[in-house]
């Protein structure tokens, strides 16, 4: 048999993720598998997946000041514009991928049933929003900076401020969810969440630059969040079976 | 080679149905995916449920699970010939007391591996969470599909014949599968680096 060519997506790093288990995480202790996950070259299953149009989104959905607030009024804290681009491992553009963002309010509280923080709700706060790239990978939108806020792990961690990203690319194989950071928030480092991250190296790749260039002078500040998802690239299919 | 390194991961949280499921988490509008039917479609209709369970065996019950497949002739939806009312995508939270979660979907077709040969009917699952630092990747299998899950590229070429089985969904009841997934223990089920 000869080798087929094949366009595959080359196989994750997982020395750059952070691994199923990290003991500091203890949500993770009973969440990570013990097996080390199979690999196979990707197929149309992965190379596949939903495609999204501008039909998904609501007018207001780029702007988390706005899409919660009564008529008039507009969320609380500081505000702030999130923008950057989408591209692949070979810096090429994503264009029409859908980033759906969540988030606490600039009091570090989030609009959820299970949330305990003593912090206040903010009434115009919803915390959640969505965009999709343009043809130039590019996305942006608004909103409040979140605040750093408690949570149960250790005796006394706190999460740095944080925008939670959804990713879909072109194929399922794609497919992330990661956190964005602020540039110089000294909870950063002290993030059992963050420290599961192996190297400082990988961590920076997550924490946004304060962009004075697309600050709006007497209304925002801009920060530089860009992302890169996996690309696929040619590779040669070896025909014949082989044990994961 | 790749000149950039990928974002890296972090997990979703406990919190991810206020960006994913908003209108399930009781902040308004319709949540993408809830349905994977636009109109009558093509082949078996189908209920697939199952809970996640966790290394003390207890369900996850703040888990975001997301599944890709074919439709009933194993074309991939957004590629000629498929079903137009068929999407191929669906994503569901956990629910919040019992961790179950459900899908009404279609039974795939099977669908072309790159050498030529054929996939059995199987399912894309992806599973994240809070504690889960990468989203997992794991397929769902139908076990009543014994002759092509024989030749399936992917389940027969798992070294270890016993793990096979956690990635089979069992009948249960008329057009319906349960499919329990299960991330640490003896029966730990297989999930995947692709
Ligand atoms: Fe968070």
């Amino acid at each position: 048999m000869t080798d087929t060519p094949h366009e595959s997506y080359p196989r994750r790093d997982r020395d750059w993720h952070p691994p199923a288990l990290s003991l500091p995480y203890k949500s993770s202790r009973l969440r990570s598998p013990n097996s080390r996950p199979l690999h196979f070259l990707t197929t149309l299953s992965e190379e596949t997946g939903p495609v999204f149009g501008h039909d998904v989104l609501n007018p207001l959905d780029h702007d988390l000041i706005q899409n919660f607030a009564k008529p008039g009024e507009a969320a609380i804290g500081p505000r702030i514009i999130v923008h950057g681009k989408v591209q692949d491992e070979f810096a090429r553009p994503v264009a029409g991928a859908l980033i759906e963002i969540w988030q606490a309010n600039a009091a570090g509280r989030y609009r959820h049933k299970r949330e305990g923080y003593i912090a206040p709700l903010d009434p115009n706060f919803g915390g959640c929003g969505r965009v999709i790239t343009d043809d130039r990978g590019a996305y942006e939108f608004q909103t409040v900076q979140p605040g750093p806020y408690p949570w149960p792990n250790g005796p006394n961690d706190w999460r740095p401020a944080h925008i939670h990203f959804s990713l879909f690319g072109s194929s399922f194989a794609q497919r992330l969810i990661t956190q964005m950071y602020f540039e110089g928030d000294p909870l950063i480092w002290r993030c059992p969440i963050v420290g599961a991250i192996p190297s400082g190296e990988a961590v920076e790749r997550l924490i946004a630059p304060l962009d004075m260039e697309r600050t709006i002078p007497m209304d925002a500040r801009a920060y530089r969040f860009d992302i890169t998802l996996r690309g696929r690239e040619q590779t040669l299919f070896e025909n014949r079976s082989e044990g994961l | 080679m790749a000149q950039l390194k990928e974002s890296p991961s972090q997990t979703a949280g406990p919190y991810v149905h206020i960006g994913c499921t908003p209108g399930h988490a009781g902040l308004g509008g319709s949540d993408l995916g809830a349905s994977m039917k636009t109109g009558p479609v093509q082949g078996q209709e189908i209920a697939v449920c199952g809970t996640i369970t966790d290394g003390a065996d207890d369900p996850l019950t703040d888990a975001l699970v997301e599944i890709w497949q074919a439709d009933a002739n194993g074309v991939y939806p957004g590629t000629t010939g498929a079903d137009p009312n068929f999407t191929g995508w669906g994503r569901k939270p956990t629910d919040e007391v019992t961790g179950e979660f459900r899908f009404d979907t279609v039974k795939p077709g099977l669908v072309p591996y790159p050498d030529g040969r054929l996939q059995a009917p199987h399912v894309t699952v992806w599973i994240v969470a809070r504690g889960i630092n990468l989203g997992l990747h794991t397929r769902l299998y139908f076990a009543d599909e014994q002759e092509a899950n024989g030749t399936d590229p992917i389940l027969s070429s798992i070294a270890d014949e016993s793990r096979r089985a956690t990635l089979l969904a069992l009948p249960d009841g008329p057009d319906r599968y349960r499919f329990d997934i299960r991330l640490q223990g003896a029966d730990e089920t297989v999930f995947f680096d692709m």
